[in-house]
């Protein structure tokens, strides 16, 4: 609007009766347009239940990913979902809101500081333009393997709660473990005079006998009978305190990558809800002679928890669906158990519906529909529940 | 300095009676540490920001470095005789010994094959891309040729977002009833909240075999099906910033526009429109930049083989479909091909940042003010 010329001047020459015409056609193409949207969402949400609704049963969700179509189910990336969100929800959303606090409510006078501040604000909006794709190289160098700085995820530097051992089969095909220091200790060589632990983790005695032959008849007996020279499998048992550096490709890995991913999402929601808090509450409070924290504890968060509410549970269900930078860190990893603890190796839903969906046979791609239209369903739900706050405290305000 | 504060029930002597409004002076002092101790924890959280962008940067950079030092090759025999150490001393880079000929460790005498040459200006003009076939000597890094399939399904996409979008974005802001915009405002909503790999699995399973009915040409990985699910996926993310842009524009220009009897194409088109352009641009990008890094649809429906081509009809491979590949394949950490990764998403990130950049800066620097 800057040229002097008013730009209804240009419309000099045109007859009324072209005008009419122009501006109803444009009408129509709008209103075609904008419903082209509605059109994308209802063949994509149709064509999803139609190929995913018949294989949605119970077995699907609690089985593991089997190899055979009918068995398989995504039980364990159900759990993964779960533990990876709750872990990132616990580290992303305190972070984001104190990040966004800072930003709204401490501006400082100092010119440093001040320009401290606004490089943060800046900061802020270009990663929240960085594609989640290359988080999930970071978080592949920084948290998988922590740039090797603590040795490789299989010899951790740090490790507590896990306990190695060395696993034989005996005659009677039962397990014996024999506890071992580390994981890069040597294999245990049977010996004569041998104690074992058995699965129930108590002592026993080994019968280590030099060939098949002398091995006792007795089915019992043989249940405890070694032949020397059998080689070992190592195992790991780990507690639910598990922790190790580096993470490998972990729970606790993803979660510390998806909470990079949705920081910028939280951090921005959460300035917008403290912003939409009117300034007399503050001053009100200032006036008092409250500090500028018990103002915040006390007036601002109060008032903007609705707001930030709604913005968490968004930035959760993005992280949710987020499959890139999760793909990138774990790989696509064929586990038969959900996640014991954080250290466990883990797949969560949006990756094991890629697995599924970039295989050519066609059951495949059913199962694939299933987990979309479960993953969909979770979504929504969390939406709604945005949704109602919203208007909950829309009545509330108003 | 002292305030008043009323004592809590704990800090308050036994035997004194408890009353209401009962008020003494406390010393500030504890508050001032308390007040400092919170600002200094919110200031970590917020250091954590720059943090990430740094660690990000660092990253990136160090491990395509690694890669464009690729050439320089080191013994990695094992010494059987010195308690299984490996060798580990320099053997020579191919920038001074031709590609593909062999060369003897200079300390153990293990024949090791010098790889091809990786240069940055190779890697930046090249439009080759060629490391998993072939020997060592013959790989080819040649960025353009994954570059070309980005802008290639992120043209198609932006070619469907872009105008849609817009007059999405000029139907819901200056034409729609509220009852409409009721119904289009929660479907654009729905639409941007739904994960990337169900578009991916969308345009795999149903815009590819649609397009397929059409034209027989089209594969069953293909950049049209891929740009079509991005620019749907696009479609939101453009009308929502678009709109905004245009909700911004004051009203009495509007006003003073059908004042002067313009219809109300002409006020959208030639009024609004033209106000609200610095905002638009700004969303354009964003939304580029957005397509640029999109990942899930890429990995499923374009396809994997890297290729300098112009026929959307073909598979190819983009930037962040040679890094899907990496992280699925079971190439070793210190292979050239994994550390390729690292070099394409720095690229990818500077791509990106670039056109965040532009945008923001479109957006501050060049708006109109009406006020």
């Amino acid at each position: 609007m800057n040229d002097k010329v008013h730009p209804l001047e240009r419309l000099e020459g045109l007859e009324p009766r072209n005008r009419k015409f122009w501006d109803s056609a444009f009408r129509w193409l709008c209103i075609f347009v904008a419903s082209t949207s509605i059109f994308f969402l209802l063949v994509l949400l149709g064509s999803v239940l139609l190929i995913g609704v018949k294989t949605l049963n119970w077995n699907f969700l609690t089985h593991y990913p089997e190899p055979l179509p009918e068995n398989a189910g995504i039980g364990p990336a159900i759990w993964g979902t779960i533990w990876v969100c709750i872990v990132c929800g616990c580290l992303a959303l305190p972070t984001g809101v104190a990040t966004a606090i800072f930003l709204e409510e401490f501006k400082p006078r100092n010119r440093w500081l001040r320009k401290f501040h606004s490089f943060v604000q800046l900061n802020i909006t270009n990663l929240a333009g960085v594609p989640s794709v290359v988080y999930g190289i970071l978080g592949l160098t920084l948290f998988v393997s922590m740039a090797g700085v603590f040795g490789t995820p299989k010899e951790p530097a740090v490790s507590v709660g896990v306990d190695y051992f060395d696993q034989f089969f005996s005659a009677g095909e039962k397990a014996l473990l024999i506890p071992i220091e580390d994981a890069s200790a040597p294999a245990t060589v049977v010996t004569e005079g041998m104690k074992a632990m058995n699965t129930d983790g108590e002592w026993v005695d080994v019968n280590v006998v030099k060939s098949r032959r002398r091995l006792p008849k007795d089915a019992e007996a043989r249940k405890y009978a070694l032949i020397s020279g059998r080689e070992s499998g190592r195992i790991e048992k780990a507690s639910w305190y598990y922790f190790r550096l580096p993470f490998g490709r972990s729970v606790l890995a993803g979660a510390f990558t998806l909470m990079l991913v949705i920081l910028p999402v939280v951090i921005i929601s959460s300035q917008e809800a403290i912003r939409a808090v009117p300034r007399s509450l503050r001053e009100a409070g200032l006036g008092l002679g409250a500090t500028p924290w018990q103002v915040v504890r006390n007036v601002t968060l109060p008032a903007a928890i609705p707001g930030i509410m709604t913005g968490a549970i968004l930035s959760m269900s993005r992280a949710i669906g987020e499959a890139a930078p999760i793909l990138i860190l774990a790989g696509a990893v064929f586990l038969t158990a959900s996640p014991g603890n954080l250290m466990d190796n883990f797949t969560v839903m949006p990756l094991q519906i890629f697995d599924w969906a970039g295989r050519p046979i066609k059951e495949f791609h059913s199962l694939a529909a299933s987990g979309i239209i479960l993953l969909l369903g979770i979504l929504f739900l969390f939406n709604s529940v945005a949704v109602i706050i919203r208007q909950f405290t829309q009545k509330q305000n108003s | 300095m002292a305030t008043l504060t009323k004592p809590e029930s704990d800090t308050e002597s036994e035997g004194t009676p408890k009353r209401k409004t009962d008020f003494r002076f406390r010393s500030l002092r504890s508050t001032y540490i308390k007040e400092w101790g919170v600002k200094s924890l919110l200031l970590v959280c917020a250091t954590l920001s720059i943090f990430t962008t740094f660690a990000i940067v660092a990253v990136l950079f160090t491990e395509a470095t690694r890669f464009f030092q690729h050439d320089n090759v080191y013994c990695d025999a094992v010494i059987a005789e010195d308690g299984d150490r490996v060798c580990k001393a320099f053997v020579g880079t191919s920038t001074k010994i031709t590609a593909g000929t062999e060369q003897a460790c200079p300390e153990c005498g293990h024949m090791h094959m010098m790889p091809a040459e990786i240069t940055v200006v190779d890697f930046i003009s090249g439009t080759k891309w060629n490391p998993l076939l072939g020997r060592e000597s013959e790989k080819e890094f040649g960025v353009w040729a994954l570059i070309s399939a980005t802008l290639m399904v992120s043209g198609i996409a932006m070619c469907l977002a872009l105008p849609l979008g817009l007059i999405t974005a000029i139907y819901l802001s200056e034409y729609a009833s509220p009852r409409v915009r009721a119904t289009i405002k929660p479907t654009l909503e729905v639409l941007a909240g739904i994960p990337t790999v169900v578009y991916g699995f969308f345009a795999l399973t149903v815009i590819t075999p649609t397009l397929q009915i059409f034209h027989g040409g089209f594969g069953t990985f293909n950049a049209m099906a891929g740009g079509i699910a991005v620019g749907i996926l696009c479609l939101p993310i453009v009308s929502s910033l678009v709109e905004d842009a245009l909700q911004a524009v004051p009203r009495a220009l509007r006003e003073g526009a059908y004042g002067l009897g313009a219809t109300k194409f002409e006020v959208s088109t030639k009024v609004v429109v033209p106000a609200a352009l610095s905002g638009i641009i700004s969303a354009f990008l964003l939304a580029v930049s957005r397509a640029v890094g999109e990942t899930m649809i890429v990995a499923l429906a374009v396809g994997s083989r890297p290729q300098l081509s112009l026929d959307p009809r073909n598979d190819m491979q983009t930037m962040t479909g040679w890094m899907v590949q990496m992280a699925l394949g079971d190439v070793s950490n210190y292979d050239v091909e994994y550390l390729s990764m690292y070099a394409v998403a720095a690229v990818l990130f500077l791509i990106t940042l670039a056109l965040t950049f532009t945008g923001n800066i479109v957006r501050s620097r060049f708006r109109e003010e009406y006020q």
